[in-house]
């Protein structure tokens, strides 16, 4: 059962906020003293996650929370947008594919750095990404 | 607007990322270094990505391109000083970085360059006989 | 006509301390603690304080430990006699003496009313066990967290970085190679490849017992993490079962080197350093 200990949101719509929309998670990590090479994978997959919003849905809003499961503390982020949403997820999920001139590893490569991954969406509606990155995952 | 510096040394270049490049950071880099190699006519780039915490797709397909740049202009790219956790998370990641040369730090990244451009030089490598074979 | 137990409690304050104290010395545990140091006998009062005010302010009803100062003046003794080796018996009974210096002096005040007695000390009680499973459970949490750190602490030994020469590294790596095992010695061998500038990497798996897709993933994970650092990785000390199962399992090793041996694997690295061993010529040279 996971536990929600702390909750933040911030909204990212134009590439100046990715920056600091990476800082504010690395603070999360560090609060919750997570090792570096986790801290670099999180970071990274929110990185991949964040400019697939920018890219594909002219950006939306991250949910950063800190959660726990029995001993284990981690970093939860919600990537939710209403961009055009996703027709085939599979094959979005398939490494190399891409709908836009990037090297089409943002999801799969996000889920390869997360301890957990899911992912929601529906064409038309939007895209909600969800990852988790516990400190000794 | 910042831009990031671009040092002359000898026939190479060196460019120094310590700032986490967004995009239009990054695209004035890309062209910035690609006129350079074309007005010096450098035959070498070395980047040092030692101060960087962060490398996702974006910044790998960066590196991919100013070294396909760079070598379509006859120019060498060596990227050096990747930090290991980036090393270690770029291979989950799956990054392929196809075209693209590390060294461990700037130092060794020279001597790569210099091996890599100079072996025109007419300098004959000493071929040693020996007697004994450690084995 | 409601009695305020709050009040009747915090009047007889010193009486329920001094009880407690007493109630403390029955204990040989708490009773060396009490005569080592004054910090029992002042977390006692502190204790006693909170929970005091804590009955004054609100129903009493604790169902929420989580930043309750009683609750963190506790942990923090549990948690130090943890540290320490003890049972966590003498937290428990630590709080239970208090319980029974408090169930006291309710009696003794309370004369006339035994029905609001049965329902303050069944209260006050209630409150009072719940502190004590909340002691356990942050002893146990003490106890876990001493496991955790041993067993960092045996991972970590566990991938040593040799350095063979200068430039190269070797790593015996003992026992099964999992993901976060990986994780740690690509870790290791990294940060060393960075503080001694070696470009060559011998991963040596003569002590890996089995290896299989997944093992072998890692290890040609490792090899493309030493290659994005600028050096090579050798994998040696391969046994033929070893051998055997890659090629069954289709696994591909191609781009990586491999030996049966760590002194060939030496061997392969002095010749990429350019470097030679030569026997000395015995005879004297003139």
């Amino acid at each position: 059962m996971i536990v929600t200990l702390t909750k933040d949101e911030m909204m990212v719509i134009k590439e100046q906020d990715v920056v600091p929309f990476r800082n504010r998670v690395k603070e999360y990590a560090v609060k919750i003293r997570m090792g570096l090479v986790n801290q670099t994978k999180l970071i990274t997959a929110a990185s991949e996650l964040v400019r697939n919003m920018l890219n594909y849905a002219n950006g939306g809003k991250i949910l950063i929370e800190i959660v726990s499961r029995g001993r284990d503390n981690g970093i939860r982020l919600t990537f939710s947008d209403k961009g055009p949403g996703i027709k085939d997820i599979p094959l979005a999920m398939k490494d190399g594919y891409s709908t836009g001139k990037s090297l089409g590893l943002g999801l799969p490569g996000a889920k390869r750095l997360s301890n957990e991954f899911n992912i929601q969406s529906e064409a038309g509606k939007g895209t909600i990404v969800t990852i988790i990155k516990w400190s000794n995952g | 607007m910042e831009k990031i510096p671009i040092l002359k040394m000898g026939q190479f270049l060196l460019v120094t990322i310590q700032v986490d490049l967004y995009d239009r950071l990054a695209l004035n880099l890309e062209a910035d270094l690609i006129h350079m190699v074309d007005k010096t006519g450098a035959k070498g780039v070395l980047i040092d990505i030692s101060a960087v915490n962060i490398v996702d797709s974006f910044m790998g397909r960066i590196l991919g391109n100013i070294a396909n740049m760079s070598r379509i202009l006859d120019a060498q790219t060596v990227v050096v000083g990747m930090q290991p956790a980036v090393a270690i998370t770029l291979v989950e990641l799956g990054l392929p970085l196809r075209g693209v040369i590390t060294a461990l730090n700037v130092e060794k990244g020279m001597s790569l360059l210099q091996s890599m451009t100079s072996n025109n030089n007419g300098e004959e490598e000493e071929t040693s006989e020996d007697d004994s074979n450690a084995n | 006509m409601p009695i305020d137990v709050a009040k009747i409690l915090h009047r007889k304050k010193k009486q329920i301390l001094e009880d407690w104290i007493t109630g403390q010395l029955t204990n040989d545990g708490l009773k060396e603690e009490l005569i080592g140091n004054g910090e029992q006998r002042t977390q006692s009062e502190e204790l006693l304080n909170a929970l005091l005010v804590k009955l004054s302010s609100e129903n009493g009803r604790s169902e929420n430990t989580d930043f309750d100062p009683m609750m963190e003046i506790l942990e923090d003794i549990s948690i130090m006699r943890a540290k320490k080796g003890y049972s966590p018996r003498e937290t428990g009974v630590f709080v239970f003496s208090l319980k029974e210096a408090l169930l006291k002096t309710l009696n003794e005040e309370i004369k006339n009313d035994p029905q609001t007695l049965y329902e303050e000390s069944l209260r006050i009680s209630s409150l009072l066990d719940n502190l004590v499973i909340g002691t356990f459970e942050t002893f146990i949490k003490g106890r876990e967290e001493v496991i955790l750190r041993q067993t960092d602490e045996i991972t970590e030994i566990s991938t040593p970085v040799i350095r063979v020469w200068e430039g190269i590294l070797a790593l015996p790596i003992i026992g099964t190679l999992d993901s976060s095992r990986t994780q740690v010695v690509m870790e290791n061998l990294l940060s060393q490849i960075v503080e001694t500038g070696s470009s060559i990497a011998i991963l040596d798996i003569s002590g890996v017992p089995a290896v299989d897709s997944l093992v072998a993933q890692h290890l040609i994970k490792t090899v493309s993490a030493t290659r994005l650092m600028g050096a090579e990785c050798i994998i040696s000390g391969i046994r033929p079962e070893i051998a055997q199962t890659v090629v069954h399992l289709g696994i591909d090793l191609s781009g990586i080197v491999t030996k049966s041996s760590l002194a060939s694997a030496l061997s392969y690295a002095f010749s990429s350093l350019r470097l030679e061993v030569r026997k000395i010529n015995k005879e004297a040279r003139i």
